[in-house]
């Protein structure tokens, strides 16, 4: 478990208190994979370094798994950050060595473990991360994704509790993007590993995060389970990302919606309600009409959701309006 | 064929190949102290700079103090003020040995500056990385920091060692012998044009089996 307690930093630039991060109190259970989201200069970053404390916070506690991280030692954080991994955006990979001895270098920096032991570890590593066959290759042979990878397998070379993510995927191409975050689901669902991870992008929380933290000037202003955030944002950082994701701009939707008849309602399912056939049973028993002016379908990690903006018509709206909110579907009323 | 032997007629080719060893045996010892004193020079003068490892403004300001007061002497008046100095560490100001402390001295801040350049341009997230997995400072200086600089040190040392040999031609101001001693003794002061070209032509050579020497060493460690 990581806890922050009134954790803050501040830098001082040019005689000046620039606060990075106001006072924060924050907790991440282990195995949940913990998402950050915010704009550049948010302090999402400030606050992913304060867990191995590559940032020292000006002040507040920092807890991990009973340890106090804030009071260690130079020697007690050396063994401690040997047991966080971490991957960067620019991956961080030393050019001169070989993709195994990248994935070794932790494992030699620790000491503990006989060349054979390191071998057979960087062995089992690469083929994790399906990279094995480019073992004695150099990074700059490698595409970002499969450098990335390399970042992931050295990350997690020393067998580490947490693994740190810093825009891991704000490098690489959609597609990479996407198998790149389906290893890092894989790795927190085998090995138990709690990620922290930080992005600029909705679409990498709604795909591996199970708590999510919005982060605005230093601040966390929203958090929450994934679903429940992202289906219902509420303050308007949140908004604007989960607008940004799904490319709709609210303004615009009301004028477009302006000449359609009848009542407009945004319905959103989740989990199983997703799958029941609820508008045509609602429409057959209390004689509504809808038509559909947008929708999305997609899945929130392993959850399918739905949300459908509809204009109803006719029947008895309200006797529908109740059915909606019976079936467990989320209903709000938008006109 | 004659008009050729009769042109080089001054040459003493023996004093030649005499020169030309002394001048390597110079150039080697030299450039090996140089590196023994600049690369940790350089080192510590990188991680004394602003905004890095083991940041220490005092130290550093006095570190690059004394590297720039160095590298402000004409290599020529460093070689004659250096004289006690040299007489104290190997007994002798003159000839090679007598060369060898006044090389050092000379082109050490040189390449100690160009060491702190190449470990500059290592990325600041190979650091970072380094740090997260619990590196102490020595191994991230060693584990990191020097090979990925490699190439840039390997650069450093073939333009240190270019610098040297010219510096070699003026040792022969303490009797140090080499080519450029020959150069000046008998091509400039006694205007044996032959023997001029010909040490001159040496030198070139040597300049270039060094530079490419290093540009093929930079180039098989260069992994981008």
């Amino acid at each position: 478990m990581i806890e922050f307690h009134n954790v803050h930093k501040t830098y001082r630039v040019a005689g000046k208190d620039i606060p990075a991060l106001h006072p924060t109190n924050l907790r991440v259970e282990n195995g949940q994979v913990f998402g950050l989201i915010g704009h550049s200069g948010a302090g999402k970053s400030t606050l992913l370094r304060l867990i191995n404390r590559l940032e020292a916070p000006s002040g507040g506690q920092i807890i991990v798994d009973d340890e106090e991280v804030t009071a260690l030692d130079a020697n007690g954080l050396r063994r401690f950050r040997q047991q966080v991994g971490m991957i960067f955006q620019h991956f961080n990979l030393l050019a001169s060595k070989t993709v195994a001895d990248n994935v070794a270098l932790p494992l030699t920096l620790a000491g503990e473990l006989s060349r054979r032991e390191i071998d057979q570890r960087v062995a089992e590593l690469l083929q994790r991360v399906g990279l094995s066959d480019h073992a004695k290759k150099y990074p700059a042979q490698l595409s970002g994704g499969q450098k990335q990878r390399v970042g992931i397998a050295r990350a997690l070379a020393t067998k580490p509790k947490i693994l740190l993510c810093d825009e891991a995927t704000s490098a690489l191409d959609p597609q990479t993007t996407a198998s790149v975050l389906q290893l890092l689901a894989e790795i927190n669902r085998e090995l138990k590993l709690t990620i922290v991870l930080i992005t600029h992008e909705m679409d990498v929380i709604r795909r591996v995060c199970d708590v999510v933290g919005v982060m605005d000037a230093g601040v966390i202003v929203e958090q929450g389970p994934v679903a429940e955030v992202f289906l219902h944002p509420k303050h308007p950082t949140t908004r604007r990302f989960v607008q940004e994701d799904e490319q709709i701009d609210e303004s615009e939707q009301r004028d477009d919606f302006a000449h359609v008849p009848g009542r407009i309602v945004r319905l959103t399912f989740q989990g199983e309600a997703t799958y029941a056939p609820l508008l045509g049973t609602v429409a057959r028993e209390t004689g509504v009409d809808y038509s559909i002016l947008a929708g999305r379908i997609d899945r929130i990690k392993d959850t399918p959701y739905g949300q459908l903006t509809l204009a109803v018509t006719g029947g008895d709206m309200e006797a529908a309006f109740a059915r909606f909110t019976a079936a467990d579907v989320h209903m709000e009323v938008l006109r | 064929m004659d008009l050729f032997l009769n042109f080089f007629a001054n040459v003493d080719w023996a004093d030649i190949w005499e020169a030309t060893g002394d001048t390597m045996l110079m150039l080697g010892t030299s450039l090996v102290f140089t590196i023994l004193l600049g690369l940790p020079l350089g080192i510590l003068l990188f991680l004394c700079s602003p905004r890095q490892l083991l940041e220490q403004k005092g130290v550093y300001a006095i570190l690059a103090f004394v590297v720039n007061v160095v590298r402000s002497l004409p290599f020529i008046i460093l070689l004659i003020v250096m004289i006690p100095f040299t007489v104290l560490l190997t007994g002798t100001s003159l000839g090679v040995a007598g060369a060898i402390p006044p090389l050092v001295i000379g082109a050490a801040p040189f390449f100690a500056r160009l060491v702190e350049t190449a470990l500059r341009e290592v990325d600041r997230g190979i650091i970072e990385a380094t740090q997260a997995m619990g590196a102490t400072t020595r191994q991230i200086i060693l584990n990191a920091l020097l090979p990925e600089a490699r190439p840039g040190i390997l650069a450093a040392i073939t333009v240190t060692a270019i610098t040297l040999v010219s510096y070699t031609a003026m040792a022969g101001v303490v009797g140090a012998g080499g080519l450029g001693d020959l150069a000046i003794r008998y091509g400039y002061q006694r205007f044996q044009t032959d023997v001029m070209v010909v040490t001159v032509i040496m030198l070139i050579v040597l300049v270039q089996v060094l530079q490419s020497i290093g540009d093929r060493l930079v180039v098989h460690f260069s992994r981008k």
